[in-house]
């Protein structure tokens, strides 16, 4: 009995000193784990902006701007949006093939740089919300809205 | 019934022995209903379209991938104190089935994230520390069959899993804590779940099989592990 107490004792005492360890460790390197930044964050921190980095948000309703370019006898499509958190916003421009997801007033995640403030993105990502319905659900819902807005 | 009996292997397996059809084919039932429900009788996303089914096996794999780590820690806090031999069993035999199932939730993932995302992998916090916890889990299963001697396998395998509960709660709320390109949770929420209850019938019935699919492998897998040490004990002996 005394010492199974004691590998108790042991164990958990070594758990705890070990746990403390990563919570500390963990909280020193929250803001590195940020796999993209919002655009407030990026009109806040200067440093930043030259380096490759991604940003995330809603596209704004109504950015979004086709058009097709030459470029080494191909035919491409150039885009041009706007990500915001509707308190700032940043100016994309991407050439490429977007996502199928890719819409107006959905979620995105864009990398790439930034260079005379405006994005020069390399990949664009569409960032999928947690709701999930089926269409007709979505469509009544927009109804709703519409007729609350009215 | 003393539930505490049950800590002997030979009452373990009787009971297990008892149980086990029920939970054999209640798994295969269920896996028909829930396969039934996901390709027929639920509608397809209003974004994602018909990509939302893969869902129906990546979030019950997920959920287990998690479940199956808590059982593994539990088993190994109780074989470094109490010297349990059969906590060492369990956690041996659930190690490849949590990998597994952690496998199944990152090609799933995978496979949904290329139409959804447009991309196959990134690391954000959630993906990675899924990877990690199907590194664990490998790290596990070589671990503790690394060793001539067993035992010595056992208490070094408990050590890695106690160390590594330390990703669970990283992976539950990761995205919560960070920006993620992975959404944050539907159900498993204190608000309402932000999913259609025609889209919660599928994944009810999928999770409460794969639940069971991993218990029927499990008490598989003890029974058979239960019945090794016993022939090395005997061999030991002579």
């Amino acid at each position: 009995m005394k010492a199974k107490n004691k590998r108790l004792m042991i164990i958990i005492s070594l758990l705890a000193t070990f746990f403390l360890g990563c919570i500390l460790l963990f909280l020193n390197l929250r803001e590195n784990l940020i796999y993209f930044y919002s655009p407030t964050e990026i009109n806040e921190s200067k440093t930043t902006k030259t380096e490759k980095i991604r940003v995330g948000g809603m596209v704004s309703k109504g950015s979004v701007k086709r058009e097709l370019i030459m470029r080494d006898n191909e035919k491409l499509e150039k885009i041009n949006f706007e990500i915001t958190d509707f308190e700032n916003s940043v100016q994309v421009n991407y050439i490429g093939i977007l996502p199928d997801l890719f819409k107006e007033e959905q979620g995105v995640v864009v990398e790439g740089i930034f260079k005379n403030q405006i994005f020069l993105a390399s990949k664009v990502l569409a960032k999928h919300d947690e709701n999930y319905m089926p269409p007709e659900i979505k469509k009544m819902q927009l109804l709703k809205d519409n007729n609350d807005g009215s | 019934m003393n539930f505490f009996n049950l800590s002997s292997p030979n009452k373990f397996q009787k009971f297990s022995k008892r149980i086990y059809p029920w939970v054999s084919y209640g798994s295969i039932m269920f896996l028909f209903i829930g396969l039934f429900f996901s390709f027929f009788k639920s509608p397809p996303d209003y974004l994602q379209g018909e990509s939302v089914r893969i869902m129906y096996i990546h979030v019950p794999a997920a959920w287990l991938s998690l479940q199956i780590y808590v059982v593994m820690a539990i088993c190994s806090f109780v074989s470094l104190v109490y010297r349990h031999s059969l906590a060492d069993i369990i956690s041996r035999s659930c190690a490849p089935i949590g990998a597994t199932f952690t496998f199944i939730t990152l090609i799933t993932g995978s496979i949904w994230g290329k139409p959804t995302w447009g991309a196959w992998w990134v690391w954000d916090a959630r993906l990675t520390s899924e990877l990690i916890l199907f590194f664990i889990y490998i790290g596990h299963m070589i671990v503790s069959n690394s060793y001539e001697d067993y035992r010595k396998g056992d208490k070094n395998a408990a050590i890695l899993t106690l160390v590594g509960i330390v990703n669970l709660p990283i992976i539950k709320w990761s995205v919560d804590w960070w920006n993620t390109l992975h959404q944050p949770a539907s159900i498993m929420k204190l608000d309402t779940p932000s999913i259609d209850s025609e889209m919660l019938t599928p994944l009810f019935f999928m999770a409460i099989s794969f639940f069971l699919i991993f218990l029927s492998i499990m008490l598989t897998r003890i029974s058979t592990e239960i019945m090794v040490r016993k022939i090395e004990i005997i061999k030991s002996n002579f």
